[in-house]
């Protein structure tokens, strides 16, 4: 059993929350003083159903609005699998929240209003994970109920919808479409005779069924240090172990490596968890390294196979989403913070705003306003060791910082 | 075997956690309670920089109300381990008049805590507070982010909080911010019992049935005891029952159960149909209970 990530997108009242209220009540997810709650306070409200959003809208101004502001995390497991689902307002202003949800998760659920189809926000929903790179998508058609469980409309929207997946950029992504009611619980959790026209399986049914090493991007390893750990005791007077987490792909002890920046060369001596050797250090696992031989590696360096090495360099272009208030331009000054390691980072160039919307690029812009998601090029203080996104998720990302508010401004996907 | 490799990956993300709190801070501390969470904190943090010991201290702010076998436990602890401890005591903080005892029938020091603890950050200069809370546990806390920004006045901006991408981790803070650290963030209350199970961690005795002396009141079980306000009428009775949550005694209700191990416990946690939190008599004040709390710098 593993940890599957979710990231939902829909568009105010396409029934986000009322979809995952209805993904938790139909696998008992909901236990009974939650589910209380939800009755007694859909009661006070005057519905004659349950309504749902109320289990996952967890702030004041959420519940008095009816709307989602922030990304909220809800879990549930089955017997097969534990699942996160990063729940991602689906306003206009809020695509931050949207690349936020979307970039700690493996799969994402695109929700459509069968009465509206296609509509400008779904274009942005697509665009926004298929940026991102989530592998999975299922594109949930809502609603089917209020359009008589109608096979047309579904083929109408689902034409529309490919219409959009020919403009993509990541073509490797799977995409699976279910007409669904999450008010009435037809083919979310439970099938439903209401619709025998369609041959597929239920959301959950979907999400069951895949495979998380599948849909986990890897690529080739990369060990960034987060910390070197020196016990100086008695017993491990001379331990240097250097701790960090293993993405992309395995490491192994013996197996010949660079330190970067440095280049030093050097042995994997041995791999720790707790206490223990190990042989092999998987993806994603929090190990301790040590090498053979003592050479200088400390916080934000990393350790990768001698005959593997990422891009070493001091400029690069990324696609950028910008998060602030505050305009990014040519000149402006951040931090880079690439994994663990930081830099000082110059905007050198704004090449283009990307319309998230496919409708193309507008190059008349030199600035950048909160959600604009845009190429620019940057020029570091010192060199950074990074893939292209498209190679590796991890090693090809990166936040800004505002070193004046310290807040994480923008986001950041490597080109090149 | 029983499959804990979920367990496992939310370990490695725990453990990446602590390391960045211990690389990115200058001053660390651990919010020690006492109780199953923070436990489980003092495990993977040892996990995270063995064969080094934990390199900051643990604090437990103290209401005075605390379940006696918590007390015991978290001086055992501490010294088999041989970690740091500073205490500090919400009695200290009332007898400077700086909070007041609240009175009758629904009276807690729970939220008193809240004064004790921004003066003790303030008192050691801490930068970062590393506690257990988790985000299936209650609505608010679904919104909090793994490290989470709080001001001067130790409050929480939860309109304006920073996006969290990737595994990236931003503590860049001025002087006099202090972060909150919730290194279990995306763990469930199932995961960390199958976690205690599986690591076999010790926990006080009154997480495992036992026979005590209770009363009813709202439907909730509540401990016969000197801080705990009580009616004439509410009629003492003894009962097999023990702790989903330890808090402080006046505001943690106890659930009927016979399980008296670890594997039962498990067990009847996964056939639970009350969340943890049910058992909560502070998040009953409320819908928004513990919002409101956490703008004001609860933890």
């Amino acid at each position: 059993m593993e940890v599957l990530k979710i990231a939902t997108a829909g568009s105010v009242d396409d029934g986000k929350s009322t979809l995952i209220g209805r993904i938790l009540y139909d696998t008992k997810s909901l236990t009974t003083d939650k589910l209380e709650a939800i009755e007694k306070t859909s009661k006070q409200k005057g519905y004659d159903y349950l309504d749902f959003s109320l289990a996952t809208d967890g702030l004041v101004a959420e519940r008095e609005q009816g709307i989602t502001i922030d990304v909220a995390h809800i879990y549930f497991s089955t017997a097969k699998k534990s699942y996160i689902i990063a729940d991602t307002p689906g306003h206009v202003e809020y695509t931050r929240n949207m690349v936020t949800g979307a970039s700690t998760s493996q799969a994402a659920i695109i929700l459509i209003d069968a009465r509206k189809g296609v509509i400008e926000q779904t274009n942005r929903h697509f665009f926004i994970n298929n940026l991102l790179r989530v592998k999975e998508v299922v594109v949930a058609i809502n609603k089917m109920d209020l359009v008589d469980y109608s096979e047309e409309t579904y083929n109408a929207i689902k034409a529309d919808f490919e219409e959009l997946m020919s403009k993509r950029d990541y073509e490797n992504q799977n995409i699976t479409f279910i007409p669904v009611s999450a008010l009435k619980g037809d083919n979310v959790v439970n099938t439903t005779d209401k619709m025998p026209w369609y041959k597929g399986g239920t959301i959950l049914e979907h999400l069951e069924a895949l495979d998380l090493a599948a849909v986990s991007n890897a690529g080739t390893p990369r060990f960034p240090v987060q910390y070197v750990i020196r016990p100086k005791t008695d017993e491990f007077h001379d331990f240097r172990g250097f701790a960090g987490k293993v993405y992309g792909g395995e490491l192994s002890v013996g197996d010949a490596v660079v330190a970067l920046p440095s280049q030093t060369k050097s042995k994997i001596k041995d791999i720790y968890f707790n206490d223990k050797k190990f042989q092999t250090a998987s993806r994603r696992s929090s190990v301790t390294i040590t090498l053979e031989d003592e050479i200088n590696v400390s916080r934000g360096d990393m350790l990768v196979k001698a005959d593997d090495l990422p891009t070493i360099d001091k400029q690069f272009t990324a696609t950028i989403s910008w998060m602030d208030s505050q305009k990014l331009a040519a000149g402006n000054k951040y931090v880079i913070q690439h994994g663990v390691n930081k830099v000082l980072a110059k905007v050198d160039c704004v090449h283009h705003r990307i319309n998230p919307d496919y409708s193309g690029i507008d190059e008349s812009i030199d600035a950048l306003g909160m959600n604009d998601i845009a190429k620019v090029t940057f020029k570091l203080n010192k060199p950074i060791f990074f893939d292209a996104f498209k190679n590796h998720r991890t090693n090809g990302s990166f936040i800004l910082i505002d070193s004046q508010s310290n807040n994480t401004v923008g986001a950041g996907f490597i080109q090149e | 075997m029983k499959d804990t490799s979920h367990v496992n990956a939310l370990e490695n993300e725990a453990i990446y956690i602590f390391r960045e709190v211990a690389a990115q801070f200058e001053k660390p501390v651990l919010l020690f309670s006492g109780g199953k969470d923070s436990i489980t904190l003092v495990r993977l943090a040892q996990k995270a920089f063995w064969p080094a010991k934990i390199p900051f201290p643990l604090m437990h702010i103290d209401t005075g109300h605390n379940f006696p076998e918590t007390i015991e436990f978290r001086d055992r602890l501490v010294k088999e381990l041989g970690l740091e401890l500073i205490v500090r005591n919400v009695q200290d903080s009332i007898d400077q008049g700086k909070v007041k005892e609240e009175t009758g029938r629904y009276s807690s020091r729970n939220s008193l805590q809240t004064t004790t603890l921004l003066d003790a950050i303030e008192e050691f200069k801490f930068d970062a507070c590393i506690g257990g809370a988790r985000r299936d546990e209650e609505k608010a806390r679904a919104k909090e982010r793994i490290f989470s920004v709080r001001d001067d006045f130790g409050q929480w901006d939860e309109k304006n909080q920073r996006p969290e991408l990737f595994d990236m981790l931003n503590g860049q803070i001025e002087l006099g911010q202090n972060v909150r650290v919730f290194p279990i963030s995306n763990w469930t209350e199932l995961d960390v019992w199958s976690y205690i199970e599986k690591e076999e961690i010790e926990i006080p005795s009154i997480y495992f049935a036992h026979k005590r002396k209770i009363f009813l009141r709202d439907g909730l079980i509540w401990s016969h005891s000197d801080y705990v306000y009580q009616e004439e009428d509410e009629e003492v009775i003894e009962r097999m029952v023990r702790f989903r949550t330890v808090g402080d005694m006046s505001c943690t209700a106890a659930v009927f159960s016979e399980a008296s191990d670890i594997s039962s416990v498990v067990q009847e946690i996964r056939d639970s149909t009350i969340s943890e939190r049910g058992a909560r008599i502070d998040d009953k004040r409320s819908e928004a209970a513990m919002e409101k709390r956490k703008q004001q710098g609860y933890f």
